[in-house]
């Protein structure tokens, strides 16, 4: 049976992160956008985690943890916009977002 | 043997609940779907020895994130689909993917080096939670409580920008200053 090493979970991560940009890319809605973005930081989080693995160091994994962190205040941080935003406008597409005025 | 079947069942899975995510046009499947996802990868953080990340992968990301999700999910019309006009479809594949290759080389190429030794190497015979803690507590403190002003912050502000308004309760207010309140918004709305 194949070992599984570091390049497996690299490649996996690459996958993950190809299909997160895919997201990021064609999305129009914003909360989807917001998903794409959750996608991107996890794959990397996993790369992170795979090399702190293999290579005996905690460093991966602290700033995987770091990473989270970062993750949890963008989620809310950008939902109150967005919540905002929607009010006001009633609609959350990305295409007529073309002003930032409040 | 097993960490193979592991890693591929769940590499399987975790890239199938993603590929869902971001084609899906209804966003309760999306969130559902991401919501596994997310499940599906704190596997890998324990199949990694990382146990504690598997456990705030799980608490942070399927049940604070989700939650705050679902929650903002409450004041959006999701049953509405959002007409997304896409160009072609191959060149944004075909551009995610060799982008995602590019940074991967990049943060993978120091690896190719022999040369790399351990910044803060593993204790053999102590457990992956007391060392998380021991470096975390150690080298990291300083980025460990600016992260927690940055979440107390994000907090704060994620109040302050959502909760506009929620200081009036229907449930609290009498008939008549509801009724005013009503003509008060369609007065509003006429003009």
């Amino acid at each position: 049976m194949m070992e599984i090493g570091l390049n497996h979970y690299l490649v996996l991560s690459t996958i993950l992160f190809a299909i997160g940009l895919i997201g990021v890319m064609r999305r129009k809605n914003l909360l989807m956008l917001f998903f794409a973005t959750e996608i991107l930081l996890n794959s990397v989080n996993i790369s992170f985690a795979a090399i702190s693995h293999f290579y005996g160091d905690l460093t991966g994994q602290m700033f995987a943890f770091f990473v989270i962190a970062i993750a949890a205040s963008e989620v809310a941080v950008g939902l109150g916009l967005l919540i905002v935003w929607h009010k006001k406008h009633n609609n959350i597409d990305l295409d007529q977002m073309s002003m930032m005025r409040g | 043997m097993f960490e193979a079947i592991a890693f591929y069942l769940f590499a399987f899975l975790t890239i199938s609940m993603f590929y869902i995510t971001v084609t899906t046009s209804q966003a309760l499947y999306a969130l559902t779907a991401l919501a596994a996802g997310m499940i599906f990868i704190s596997a890998f953080f324990f199949i990694l020895g990382a146990d504690f990340l598997g456990a705030i992968q799980i608490v942070v990301y399927s049940g604070a994130v989700m939650a705050l999700y679902a929650f903002g999910m409450m004041f959006f019309d999701t049953t509405r689909e959002i007409k997304e006009k896409n160009g072609n479809k191959y060149i944004v594949t075909g551009l995610s993917i060799l982008a995602a290759l590019l940074v991967v080389a990049i943060f993978a190429g120091p690896i190719v080096s022999d040369n790399i030794t351990a910044l803060y190497p593993m204790t053999p015979g102590a457990g992956n939670t007391q060392e998380v803690g021991m470096v975390l507590f150690t080298k990291y403190l300083v980025p460990f409580e600016v992260a927690a002003v940055m979440l107390l912050v994000a907090m704060v502000a994620g109040i302050v920008l959502a909760g506009k308004k929620m200081d009036l309760s229907l449930t609290l207010m009498d008939e008549d200053e509801i009724r005013k309140m009503r003509e008060e918004k369609n007065k509003k709305v006429l003009s």
